[in-house]
């Protein structure tokens, strides 16, 4: 294409495609900008573990560098990876996943979700997603071709999706159903009840039920129900997830996708054309964390626990009411009596107290009227961040009366 | 009921309050739990680490082996009895391998030490032999690491 005599790339309005013109920025970078001229922040705006990965398997993933294993892998992930993620499936869900053919390593749950999307969606396709939700679900779905479809949710349900809502929602078009329970931001999680309403929903009308579980392993006195392990769903359900929250390890990119064959095939065939495949470092990494890392995770789960139980009766003492959080690391409390939207009490709390949140907006619509409030961090940080929240709360009143 | 001992253990100065909100239990139960507790000797003490060379103040340190004679109807018990109550001695442990008594002894300097291997440990009676090894720098104890590397900010202000 060298000797091309086009006009000059400046000059071209469509450098840049449609799409990805018109696909919103994220709500949270906007706040990030923000962030970077405050000093002195104490932020509850981080959606990731403040622990680093535990020692042993970092141990793993530096042995492995030191003993070369610097190729790329099999295109699915390595067979040992596989292999431990089937029996780990079949021992917490009793659910039986080939691992030759039924699970495809990938560069953590993100790449798991965009495979998964682009795999399915012919274009117009529609997807059926929570609102609020995790910033990448609809960026997701645009890019995948397909159209989002946001059905509300609210405290009222503790911001689970009904059934009846999403069969609302259900037209001609409709090709799946996308959740994510324990939920990012509203730490929600759905019981076998409400799961039950949702699978017979996707039987009834043929739908494909994406089920993105990387907060599984955050849950706090209730069991978490996996998507596919529900009767008849193993067929229909694209599980995605990872080793980020459970095991600490965000900045190692790795997670993985169980489904029926059919599925993993196609997944396959994208993966290997984009990413070729995981990085063998974080494989290696994440099979000493499937052998030997459930005393850690539970060791954070409890760590977690403490902090949640904290920082919701803290809230709620505060006079920002807070349902209770049975899930991640995220309580999602109701701002509305300070007479602020979201966006307008993140930005004064941030430039006044010195605290990062992040609006309920950058999540949805439905986000409105609620902050985002993360507590995986420490707890001297979480009592300091609300000694401030609540001395913000009661200045903003006494100005307004 | 375990929780609230791992909460203390972490952190002696967690009011009832706060541990009543982090484990979910009325504050009341968890006042009686922590005063049964300091009562029935499940709770020996309250301290503070404190990293003294941030003070310039460096106590020394040796770990001293210690063989000894056991004696008949008390085993090794007398004996060790009898070298931990010198203040000097700040654990012991009977151990086994080699030697039979684990000391860890901790003096104003070097000659300290010395004089209390040399003057009341190694003259006692059941005493066989002591090797004294002098601790030349800490890294970690009681599941607290001393020279932690510096840390580097590694989390992003604000993620999705």
């Amino acid at each position: 294409m060298l000797n091309t005599k086009s006009a000059p790339t400046q000059a071209r309005d469509n450098l840049i495609s449609q799409k990805v013109t018109n696909l919103p920025p994220s709500g949270i970078r906007k706040f990030f900008d923000l962030l970077s001229s405050v000093e002195g922040v104490i932020s509850l705006g981080i959606g990731e573990p403040d622990f680093v990965t535990p020692w042993h398997i970092r141990e793993a993933g530096t042995y492995s560098l030191e003993k070369g294993y610097t190729m790329y892998t099999s295109n699915s992930g390595m067979p040992e990876l596989r292999q431990e993620l089937a029996s780990y499936l079949e021992l917490r869900y009793g659910l039986s996943y080939d691992p030759e053919y039924e699970i495809l390593i990938t560069v953590g749950t993100s790449e798991g979700l965009d495979l998964a999307l682009r795999a399915i969606i012919n274009p117009g396709d529609e997807v059926i997603i929570p609102d609020p939700c995790y910033v990448a679900y609809p960026a997701n779905v645009i890019l995948a071709g397909g159209v989002p479809i946001l059905v509300p949710t609210g405290e009222e349900n503790n911001f689970v999706v009904r059934a009846t809502d999403i069969e609302a929602h259900i037209t001609k078009q409709t090709k799946a159903i996308l959740i994510g329970y324990p939920t990012n931001p509203t730490g929600a999680v759905m019981s076998k009840k409400e799961a039950d309403a949702i699978a017979g929903l996707a039987k009834k009308n043929d739908l494909l039920v994406i089920s993105d579980e990387i907060y599984a392993r955050l849950v706090y006195g209730v069991e978490h129900i996996c998507f596919p392990s529900l009767p008849g769903m193993k067929e229909r359900t694209i599980l995605i997830s990872g080793f980020s929250k459970s095991h600490a390890m965000t900045g190692w990119r790795i997670g993985y996708v169980a489904a029926d064959r059919r599925f993993i095939q196609a997944l396959t065939k994208i993966h290997q054309y984009t990413m070729l495949c995981a990085p063998a470092m974080a494989q290696v990494a994440a099979i000493e964390a499937l052998r030997n890392g459930e005393s850690e995770v539970e060791k954070m789960v409890q760590e977690y626990n403490r902090r949640r139980r904290f920082m919701v009766k803290r809230l709620n003492e505060i006079g920002l009411p807070c349902f209770e959080p049975k899930g991640a690391f995220y309580a999602f409390p109701s701002i509305k009596t300070t007479g602020m939207n979201s966006e307008e009490f993140a930005e004064k709390l941030l430039l006044e107290e010195k605290v990062a949140v992040v609006p309920g907006t950058a999540f949805g619509p439905c986000g409105e009227g609620f902050v985002r409030c993360c507590y995986a961090t420490s707890l001297p940080n979480i009592e300091e961040a609300l000694k401030r929240m609540d001395r913000f709360i009661r200045k903003s009143r006494l100005k307004s009366e | 009921m375990k929780e609230i001992f791992e909460i203390l253990e972490q952190n002696g100065r967690a009011t009832p309050e706060q541990i009543s909100t982090m484990v979910d239990k009325p504050v009341s139960e968890v006042e009686k739990i922590i005063k049964q507790a300091e009562k029935d000797g499940t709770i020996l003490k309250y301290k503070t680490i404190v990293n003294w060379p941030k003070l310039g103040e460096e106590d020394i340190w040796a770990l001293i082996e210690v063989r000894v004679a056991p004696q008949r109807d008390v085993g090794f018990d007398a004996i060790a009895e009898r070298i931990y109550q010198f203040p000097e001695v700040y654990s012991a442990y009977l151990v086994s391998g080699t030697y039979d008594l684990a000391l860890l002894v901790k003096g104003k300097n070097m000659q300290g030490i010395s004089s209390f291997v040399t003057e009341k440990l190694a003259p006692l009676e059941r005493v066989q032999s002591t090797v004294t090894h002098f601790l030349l720098k800490r890294y970690k104890e009681n599941g607290e690491t001393f020279h932690l590397p510096k840390e580097i900010n590694k989390r992003l202000p604000i993620t999705p």
